[in-house]
């Protein structure tokens, strides 16, 4: 039963920056401000700031359609390629404006991993979709790359499964497994950030775990930026979590404070399930 | 609540499981209705290919003879030779022969004998040069000094060596293809990945339309226009050649594979592109390594299908390849394919002849040679998909 919303009032600073104090060695990493976009006239961003901290968890939750994928997409910019799409406000990324004219894309996706909804490998084996992104670089040493995938796959938590067919095609692998190399993929180029958007939803439990465990691991060496619409999950893997609702960010807290305190009614009736 | 509501059992519902009872006449005619038609068209290829094959087969079962080497009957012994190798001797049908008056016979035995008294100088004039291989091989003939591959069926001594047609078009379905294919296929990564939506939605459409182009606008384009400017380009000596009549055969070819691959690259899912992106590769890069493999089966039927069309398109290689039956590899020398041959020549033979057998023969061979492509294009199709499905 969705209850009555009360209308929206511009939040603090304090919010959304998430609390400082608990957080201290991780410095802020990206930093965006009053960002809006709109896919042709339909706003589905209004004025977000937020700012992330580097080496932590940090989740975006909120029922379909709020923008939480619009969102991500605008931190690797993604966005660009969709027709008719406005943008207004800042991000930055390490103090450089990735908006501004003078911002290799392509570059700027080197640094920024990204894991999808839907597992996505390429029809290739699985050795030549983790070498992908090594060699369009231009990394020809064969030695250079059976490294970069073992290690890729090791730290995907795949490489027992998956080391002896390395060779055969990707598309054979389970929904999981998939996902997994989906990650390894992006790992290997070792980015950054690395955001990933619902990489559990498509998954069964045991699966999903799996995930979990791994992001978890990855968090040690790579700022992790994930989007989900299941809240135990942003419980257990998140260290900060922001609330998005119609395209607002409604709450930004750290995960521990938002799941057991929430400032916000709104936050409070979604995180425990009153609508959504 | 309670936990188990007794639900009404309601026989009645129950009954009408029957299949009688839910009959759908008009999905079951109709769904024979489209079975029948379909088997309707395997079977038309059947029959052409059983009627091509039918007047195909005398020749390529040896059963035909273009041997002229009898001796003249003397006209006076009309009365004594048996009536049915008279009948054979003077080439005629049972019923002809038999309307025939005597006098009339009398005249035909004449012009008989003075035209096998002009041939039979000529010692090839005894050869049956339908034999496979006269086909095949190349043979001396009398007024050459070295064997040679002849395809040249009106003459005294009718030579049908195939390997000069067989040649002409293999080079221009050569020239075709390596004019037509990168130039589509690039056509189709573009217009598929990279154009903006406004550009695509114009090149699309046009390229498209040169498919709607006859082909004997496209010959004669190519006999007028390209002949003239590529002899400019390339300064060759023979206006109308293999080089000329390939290249306008590549317009035919061009939208076929164009639009064949465009479909199966549009068709990739956008989530390897996306995924390609997101690790850095520029549009190119995604458009080449990602989705070009990706969309291999497809852009793979679309080469067998120019190839197809290419082999068996006729006008414009009729009109523009300048049509000499000359054994020769050289792209710049006028050549003259199989498909130009028949269109050629097949109205002005004897039905039932051996050239007439001969032509048809051709046409078989092309056929085949289709036919094989095809399956040849549909294994590997087949073994790219597993490969890409990750099934094998
Ligand atoms: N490519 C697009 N074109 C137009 N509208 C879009 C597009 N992608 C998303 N939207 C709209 O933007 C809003 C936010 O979508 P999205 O970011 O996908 O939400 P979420 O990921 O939170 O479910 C939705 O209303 C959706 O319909
Ligand atoms: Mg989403």
């Amino acid at each position: 039963m969705p209850a009555p919303m009360d209308p929206l009032v511009k939040l603090d600073s304090r919010i959304t920056v998430g609390s400082t104090e608990d957080h201290a060695s991780h410095a802020p990493l990206i930093e965006v401000k009053d960002l809006s976009l709109w896919y042709g006239t339909a706003n589905a961003l209004d004025h977000i700031t937020v700012l992330i901290r580097e080496r932590v968890v940090t989740a975006f939750i909120g029922p379909s359609g709020c923008g939480k994928s619009t969102f991500l997409r605008c931190l690797n910019r993604m966005n660009d390629l969709i027709d008719h799409v406005r943008i207004a406000g800042s991000v930055h990324i390490a103090s450089q404006d990735i908006y501004s004219h003078e911002v290799d894309v392509i570059e700027l996706r080197k640094r920024i991993g990204m894991v999808f909804q839907k597992s996505n490998p390429f029809p290739k084996s699985i050795y030549d979709n983790i070498a992908y992104g090594l060699r369009i670089q231009g990394v020809r040493d064969r030695a250079a790359l059976d490294e970069a995938v073992e290690k890729s796959l090791r730290d995907a938590a795949l490489w027992e499964e998956v080391k002896d067919r390395l060779h055969s095609s990707a598309m054979g692998l389970s929904g999981g497994q998939q996902q997994r190399l989906c990650i390894a993929r992006a790992i290997a180029i070792r980015p950054e950030i690395i955001l990933m958007d619902e990489p559990a939803s498509a998954l069964d439990p045991l699966a999903t775990a799996r995930i979990e465990d791994l992001i978890l691991e990855l968090k040690k060496e790579f700022t992790i930026v994930i989007v989900t619409h299941n809240m135990q999950q942003a419980a257990r893997i998140s260290d900060f979590t922001a609330f998005f609702y119609l395209g607002k960010l409604v709450e930004y807290d750290t995960t521990a404070r938002m799941f057991t305190n929430p400032a916000r009614k709104q936050t409070e009736d979604y995180i425990t399930g009153r609508f959504g | 609540m309670a936990l188990v509501t007794p639900t009404v059992r309601r026989p009645d519902r129950w009954a009408t499981l029957h299949r009688s009872a839910r009959a759908r006449p008009v999905e079951w005619l109709v769904e024979r209705g489209i079975l029948l038609v379909s088997l309707s068209a395997i079977l038309l290829v059947f029959l052409i290919f059983l009627f091509v094959a039918r007047e195909a087969l005398p020749v390529a079962l040896g059963r035909m003879t273009s041997a002229r080497g009898q001796r003249p009957l003397p006209v006076d012994s009309l009365d004594q030779i048996p009536r049915e190798s008279l009948r054979a001797y003077l080439g005629l049908k049972a019923d002809e022969f038999v309307a025939m008056t005597r006098e009339q016979l009398q005249l035909l035995m004449e012009i008989k004998a003075e035209e096998l008294a002009g041939v039979s100088e000529d010692k090839d004039a005894a050869v049956n040069t339908t034999q496979w291989r006269y086909l095949i091989g190349p043979h001396q003939w009398s007024d050459y000094d070295q064997p040679e591959f002849i395809w040249q069926p009106v003459s005294r001594v009718p030579k049908y060596n195939l390997v000069p047609l067989v040649i002409g078009s293999l080079k221009t379905t050569l020239v075709a293809l390596l004019f037509a294919v990168p130039l589509a296929l690039g056509a189709a990564l573009y217009v598929s990945q990279l154009a903006a939506p406004q550009v695509k939605e114009y090149l699309k459409p046009v390229i498209e339309m040169l498919s709607g182009i006859p082909s004997v606008v496209l010959g004669f384009f190519g006999l007028i226009v390209m002949a003239s400017a590529l002899q400019f380009v390339f300064g060759y000596q023979y206006r109308l050649n293999a080089f000329v009549a390939g290249l306008a055969l590549g317009l035919a070819v061009i939208p076929v594979v164009f639009s064949i691959a465009e479909d199966a690259l549009t068709s990739v899912p956008r989530s390897y592109v996306q995924a390609a992106l997101a690790l850095g590769s520029s549009r190119w890069q995604a458009a080449w390594r990602i989705v070009l493999p990706a969309a291999a089966p497809g852009v793979f039927a679309a080469v067998v299908l120019g190839f197809g069309r290419a082999i068996g398109e006729t006008m414009v290689v009729l009109m523009a390849s300048g049509n000499a039956s000359i054994v020769s590899w050289n792209l710049f020398e006028s050549t003259r394919t199989m498909t130009a041959t028949i269109a050629a020549e097949l109205a002005e033979t004897v039905v039932g002849g051996h050239h007439y057998r001969m032509l048809f023969l051709i046409g078989a061979m092309l056929f085949i040679v289709t036919f094989v492509a095809n399956l040849i294009g549909d294994v590997v199709i087949h073994r790219l998909k597993t490969k890409l499905e990750g099934k094998a």
